[in-house]
């Protein structure tokens, strides 16, 4: 099995499509479904899923994309520390972009700072290893997809007695900011498509407390077009029957409890911590922090920098975007002061942002 | 040559500058005996009252990967161009600006992947130059070729010549030039091995040509920014809306892998064996047949089609039958995070 052509037959789709438009053909009013994550965010757009659904069914974009929710403090830190002559800032891809008050880490690189783009955590060890007269600071931002990987290469550094590796960590947790949307009195949310990857780790359970407390319909649902057609339909189900319970679309992937091994090197490492949510503001017990144990690889102890104050863009409507509030043609900067080459929020940055989704695949 | 890394006195014109060239450079390149250097190629015999002529710079890196080096690529790079307007590559210029310390048996590689891949593309390296930057100042080579190319037809091949009704093919699989850049700078561990299609077209630009002429509208390879981009240039070119089918688009099954896990989208990714040709309709089944029985069509695929005149948007039915706007590519594609 190849895990993709499978999850995008054409016939499947359309029998999907038929058996939902059938389902809600007499439903009154439209029903608002979120997708909490950014890939599912890029995945909808990719395919063009939007247009295929019935209008009563409206999807609307949340605080999934690890990047766009990243506060703008954090970047300015990390541009900071990129300004540093001994260090060298490693990172994945989808920082580089994102716009801090005054500078960007794409700016400071063209200026002669040392950005390394990572694909895992465990590079930037390597790059540390390779680097002893150095310091390497891995930004380390994303769900609980990234924390383990994170938290093992704090855990590989420690073994290898690397005294010049650290992690600036700001790692957000699920499904903590869902139970405060859920809770916001101007956002109706009738069902939440949960995400895939996330939910490998943390488990399709994790979700309970949110169905049982806010009666509203989870479906953990996989990224491909038959996943998402198939998680739509399970969560219209729901709505129409009046039930609210989590369902699991991505069996082959996510298990209940999640994964143990990843949760236990999670939880080694991190703590649970309040944090700030770029557009959204503080969540209590919805970040991770660098545990004691740990805080020799903890950069924001370890290492001194000067940050600027923090200055939000004006007129940038990113945290009502990330709320599912507005859609990117509805912030007036979109298409217009803010692109992708000159992005002024974060949702435009990140391949997973709403906007950058809407600017690169938004059909009108 | 008894120093076995290029030294900075390789560039300085003096002695070990003549060295490399007498003893690598030109037997590798050229067969142009010593009595006819002089400091320009005098190209004769050119009967033709057009002449296409484009440059193009090479600073790939790593300088080798899976499928090729950065001095085929610089042929290929260079005959392609003068191959999609139409016109029959003659003669190339080669710049080298070599970092100091390049080992030499790395260089005569490059340079023996140039005359091999000018060779089979049948076309003369008739003109060079020479230069050595201090270590660091450079990446241990790049490469600039220019290329001339005569036109023994009248056709006009042009980005601004495609019109509704017209059918958009391809001659293989999209990003593979890229993945296997990527794959190998970067090196990501994949289960099978993803080789550049770097590859000289002009052999079948004129196939094509002779058996279609004027029905051809538009050749175009897409290079940087991948078929995305180049489709995106076009329809604007020719004021023209265009649409692809997103399960036509031939996407090797490794390639359309890493790039999923990686957050890549293979439209964007770069090409250098690939070409995408605009022909009027009723040509675009005698075109497909003519492409897949060359070896450097034999993938060929017709991907989509010219739908109206407009003001150039690029869309895509998706493979479950939804609908997507292609845009150019915005500053380089980034790695995502999850």
């Amino acid at each position: 099995m190849k895990y993709a052509s499978e999850f995008r037959d054409p016939q499947l789709a359309k029998g999907l499509l038929a058996a939902i438009e059938q389902a809600v053909a007499d439903y009154p009013g439209r029903m608002t479904l979120m997708e909490v994550c950014g890939t599912h965010t890029m995945s909808i757009y990719q395919h063009g899923i939007r247009a295929l659904l019935p209008k009563q069914i409206r999807l609307i974009s949340g605080p999934g994309c690890p990047v766009c929710v990243t506060p703008i403090g954090y970047v300015d830190r990390a541009v900071a520390y990129a300004r540093q002559p001994d260090v060298i800032i490693a990172t994945f891809g989808d920082m580089l972009r994102v716009p801090g008050s005054t500078s960007s880490l794409l700016h400071e690189q063209a200026l002669g700072a040392q950005i390394k783009i990572v694909y895992s955590p465990l590079d930037a060890v390597a790059l540390a290893e390779k680097h002893p007269q150095k310091k390497v600071i891995f930004l380390g931002v994303g769900f609980e997809t990234t924390a383990p990987t994170i938290a093992g290469s704090i855990v590989t550094a420690k073994q290898r007695g690397l005294k010049h590796y650290f992690v600036l960590a700001a790692n957000k947790t699920m499904p903590t900011p869902m139970a405060a949307l859920t809770a916001d009195p101007e956002l109706k949310v009738d069902g939440y498509i949960c995400p895939a990857h996330v939910s490998a780790v943390i488990g399709a359970d994790a979700y309970r407390p949110l169905t049982e407390q806010f009666k509203v319909p989870c479906v953990v649902t996989g990224f491909e077009p038959l996943d998402m057609l198939r998680g739509i339909q399970l969560l219209a189900q729901q709505v129409l029957s009046g039930r609210a319970e989590v369902e699991n679309e991505y069996q082959r992937i996510v298990k209940p409890q999640g994964n143990a091994k990843a949760q236990a090197l999670l939880t080694k490492v991190f703590e649970p911590c309040d944090t700030d949510w770029r557009g959204i503001g503080a969540i209590p017990g919805s970040g991770l922090k660098i545990r004691a144990d740990y805080a020799a690889f903890d950069a924001e102890v370890q290492l001194p920098a000067t940050v600027e104050e923090p200055k939000e863009h004006q007129g940038c409507l990113c945290g009502e975007i990330l709320k599912g509030k507005i859609t990117p043609k509805e912030c007036p900067l979109f298409r217009k002061a803010c692109t992708p080459e000159n992005p002024v929020g974060a949702c435009m940055v990140s391949s997973e942002g709403t906007c950058a989704a809407e600017y690169k695949y938004g059909t009108d | 040559m008894k120093n076995d890394i290029i030294l900075l006195g390789h560039g300085s014109g003096g002695k070990l500058s003549h060295q490399l060239l007498d003893e690598l450079i030109i037997p590798t390149l050229s067969q142009v005996a010593q009595s006819e250097q002089n400091d320009a190629a005098v190209l004769e015999g050119i009967n033709s009252s057009r002449l296409a002529f484009t440059t193009d710079s090479y600073v790939v890196e790593p300088i080798f990967f899976p499928g090729g080096n950065i001095g085929d690529l610089a042929i290929n790079g260079t005959v392609n161009d003068l191959a999609m307007s139409g016109a029959r590559p003659l003669a190339i210029s080669v710049g080298l600006i070599l970092e100091e310390g390049l080992p030499l048996s790395e260089l005569r590689e490059v340079l023996e992947a140039m005359k091999a891949a000018a060779d089979k593309a049948q076309v003369e390296i008739v003109t060079g130059d020479t230069k050595v930057v201090p270590r660091g100042k450079g990446d241990k080579i790049f490469i600039n070729t220019s290329g001339i190319g005569v036109f023994d037809h009248q056709l006009r091949i042009s980005g601004s010549a495609a019109k509704p009704g017209d059918k958009i093919l391809i001659n293989g699989t999209a990003g593979d030039h890229g993945m296997a850049v990527l794959a190998s700078r970067e090196g990501l561990d994949l289960q099978s091995d993803i080789a550049s299609d770097s590859m000289a077209l002009n052999h079948l630009v004129e196939k094509l040509l002779a058996e279609l002429g004027e029905t051809v509208h538009v050749l175009r390879d897409p290079t940087r920014g991948g078929v995305a981009t180049t489709l995106k240039e076009i329809a604007l070119q020719s004021q023209v809306d265009i649409c692809l089918q997103e399960d036509a688009l031939p996407v090797n099954e490794t390639v359309a892998g890493a790039c999923a896990i990686l957050g890549l989208d293979p439209l964007y990714v770069a090409n250098e064996g690939k070409m995408l040709v605009i022909v009027a309709a009723e040509k675009a089944a005698a075109a497909l047949q003519l492409m897949r029985q060359q070896p450097e069509g034999s993938a060929a695929a017709i991907i989509g089609e010219v739908v109206a005149e407009s003001n150039g948007r690029v869309m895509m039915q998706t493979a479950i039958g939804g609908m997507r706007a292609i845009e150019m590519l915005a500053g380089e594609q980034l790695p995502r995070i999850c």
